[in-house]
């Protein structure tokens, strides 16, 4: 490897190793946009902080490392090993990616309705390109982002959903995204593509999770093209291990009564962006985006929100909620744009913060831009710590310090866990997260 | 069962209380009574352990122990119970869920057993009876969007199930309708033993038509200036508290 490499450079070397043996080799449309999406990266490099959508998020630690494509052949973990991500009680479609690729010994995916698709996206680049041709890369971030452009050069597999119109997903579809952490430095680049038919519904549960504690990457991009009046309810579960670098671009397109639900909870991760940019192109769509962060030590969670609202009668809401102990940083940014004619628009954001330290830190920037008549736009944020009244009541009825803190915490967090639908993943979160924030202490012995 | 004696006391430099003597014995029933800004919040909160004050002489003997050095939960375990006059309220913890946590501890200190689920929810809702609240509050968030009568009823409610060997009342009756009063005070009369103390902190008469003390005394200018029976109260009704002012300054 030569020393005078310019960083980022190496990601090209890569791409020229492994160019030919990535999926959809053999199709041209999707050998070009890997090409130009590399092209792309390499005129804009990895984001910075001068960009403003990074200004408190320094990508440089990632943009500084040379990180090695995983291998191909992730080491098979034991079953035990994935149990701690399995959501007792749910009845689902399961998929399981190492290392980026679908392990289809582990997957369980069960019987799906006429015409469903529930698989590897890498299998539908080698069977049916066509199929995703004029889909694939529609929301993608690539123009913006250089995570988002490396990406789509490298994409390697990924969850592929596919509901016909009408078609009705009973059971939720869990994949279960797992990095083994075979090594520090290494990247996987997974690609989710979900499309919902008019009408159609369905939910997607998405774990993220590394079984050892490693300095590795996972540079994720999701896109979800819904139908007119399809209903889309997502979860993202972050449970990356302590190093693990985890950036995530998720472009969501909605037309005409199309609701989609995005409940991200974040809980692992050094360093954590989800960026979710939402269309809302036709009448009357909705879009709930909600998020808990439950950190502590040095780590840092960004949560980047765009919404555009597009079309007359959009409704928008965000609840994001955190937890912040020790030098922990979080970031929210909730960007809605209410377009010239997209009267009616109804949106609502909000963000609260709980620190528990004195150096914990929550930055939050509510950016409102509003180009349209006759629209309801609100939001509150704030940063706060527990409240003394509230510790002495609770002291004062027998309660002692460190579980009353316990209590105070729990219930705020649990705020946002009580608006989860699905009440198997709620019950997950609740006995993971309240063991984890909480360091396993008395509030379970008040429940 | 509880001394306090020469107690010197206040916030941020300033003194409120200023050498207050008080002796409560087993099952009497205390009314403090006095004019706004006299000190008897502080002194309510003094005892049931809220942080913040400089105690800067006396002592409080509560049950033959120093109860200024006990942490607040165990004040609460060992029997004290301050009825708040402004309730707190917590979002996201639910009443049922403070009463069960907080009977457990005290409970717990006691050596007795937690009591199974079917044993607590029968003894909440017979003390619910008491100061007839509906079972619902039970599953709301503790105080959150009460009325003010709702916040004073829920504040006997946990005295009620936690039984403490002190309860003090502070301005119970602040903020009260006479129906929701009637109800406060049958809830609170209910209580009374021989083995329980009450201390009422009170600004007006009104509240002591229902629950009659056996005692009254007139903290002023921190200090307790007067004590006497029920007979007092009606006069500082008639009076007001300016009379006692005055006889202080022609005594100083």
């Amino acid at each position: 490897m030569s020393a005078v490499m310019e960083p980022g450079e190496h990601y090209r070397v890569d791409f020229e190793r492994l160019c030919g043996d990535l999926p959809g080799a053999r199709t041209p449309w999707v050998r070009r946009r890997r090409e130009a999406a590399l092209a792309r990266f390499a005129e804009r490099g990895f984001p910075t902080t001068r960009d403003e959508a990074w200004k408190y998020t320094d990508p440089g630690v990632i943009a500084r490392r040379a990180f090695a494509p995983a291998p191909a052949a992730a080491p098979v973990p034991a079953p035990e090993a994935l149990e701690p991500f399995r959501i007792k009680g749910l009845d689902c479609h399961r998929l399981v990616f190492l290392d980026g690729r679908l392990a289809p010994d582990l997957s369980d995916v069960g019987a799906l309705p006429p015409g469903v698709v529930a698989g590897g996206l890498a299998r539908t680049l080698e069977e049916a390109p066509d199929s995703v041709e004029d889909r694939l890369g529609r929301y993608a971030g690539d123009e913006d982002n250089g995570f988002a452009a490396l990406n789509t050069a490298f994409l390697t597999d990924g969850v592929h959903l596919h509901l016909p119109p009408g078609a009705v997903l009973d059971r939720p579809v869990h994949v279960l995204h797992l990095s083994t952490g075979a090594g520090d430095g290494t990247v996987v680049h997974p690609r989710n593509l979900v499309v919902a038919g008019a009408g159609s519904r369905a939910v997607l549960i998405e774990t993220y999770a590394g079984l050892h504690e490693a300095a590795c990457l996972t540079n994720v991009q999701t896109e979800v093209l819904l139908g007119e009046g399809a209903r889309v309810e997502h979860y993202k579960l972050q449970q990356e291990g302590d190093k693990a670098f985890h950036i995530a671009d998720t472009g969501v397109y909605l037309p005409a009564r199309a609701r989609y639900r995005s409940h991200v909870i974040d809980a692992g991760g050094r360093l954590v962006r989800n960026e979710i940019r939402v269309r809302l192109d036709g009448a009357g769509s909705e879009c709930v985006l909600n998020g808990l962060y439950l950190l502590g030590a040095r780590q840092h969670v960004d949560n980047h929100t765009v919404i555009d609202h597009l079309a007359p009668e959009g409704t928008s809401r965000e609840y994001y909620k955190g937890v912040l102990e020790g030098h922990s940083r979080s970031v929210f940014s909730g960007k809605v744009i209410v377009h010239p004619g997209a009267r009616y628009t109804d949106a609502l954001q909000a963000n609260h913060n709980l620190l528990l330290s004195e150096n914990a830190e929550a930055d939050i920037r509510p950016q409102l831009e509003i180009y349209a008549d006759d629209v309801k736009c609100a939001h509150g944020a704030t940063v706060g710590r527990l409240d003394p009244d509230a510790l002495y009541y609770l002291k004062s009825r027998a309660i002692d310090e460190d579980a009353a803190r316990s209590l105070l915490i729990y219930a705020f967090a649990n705020d946002v866990l009580d608006r989860l639908p699905l009440e198997p993943v709620r019950a997950y979160l609740e006995r993971t997260l309240t063991a984890r924030l909480l360091h396993g202490r008395k509030v379970e012995e008040l429940i | 069962m509880l001394s306090i004696r020469n107690l010197e006391a206040g916030i941020d430099g300033k003194p409120i209380l200023r050498g207050l003597s008080l002796e409560i014995g087993k099952g009497e029933v205390h009314a403090i009574m006095g004019p706004n800004g006299s000190g008897k919040s502080t002194l309510a909160h003094i005892l049931a352990g809220r942080d913040g004050y400089e105690i800067t002489g006396g002592e409080v003997i509560y049950e033959g122990r120093n109860l200024l050095e006990m942490p607040t939960e165990e004040r609460a375990r060992e029997g004290v119970f301050l009825a708040f006059q402004y309730p707190v309220e917590i979002p996201g913890v639910s009443n049922i869920y403070l009463l069960k946590a907080a009977l457990n501890a005290v409970r717990k200190h006691r050596g007795e057993g937690e009591l199974d689920a079917m044993d607590f929810l029968k003894l909440v809702k017979d003390r619910m009876n008491l100061v007839e609240m509906d079972e619902q509050f039970l599953y709301r968030p503790v105080n959150e969007g009460f009325s003010g009568g709702e916040k004073k009823r829920n504040e006997i409610l946990q005295m009620a199930v936690l039984q403490p060997k002190l309860g003090i009342l502070d301005e119970t009756d602040s903020g009260l309708d006479i129906d929701a009063l009637r109800v406060v005070a049958n809830g609170v009369n209910a209580l009374r033993g021989p083995e329980r103390s009450l201390m009422l902190v009170t600004h007006y008469q009104r509240l002591l038509d229902y629950i009659v003390p056996d005692y009254v005394h007139v903290l002023a200018g921190g200090r307790i200036v007067k004590s006497g029976d029920r007979g007092l109260a009606l006069e500082l009704e008639s009076r007001g508290y300016g009379w006692i002012e005055e006889e202080l300054r022609e005594g100083a």
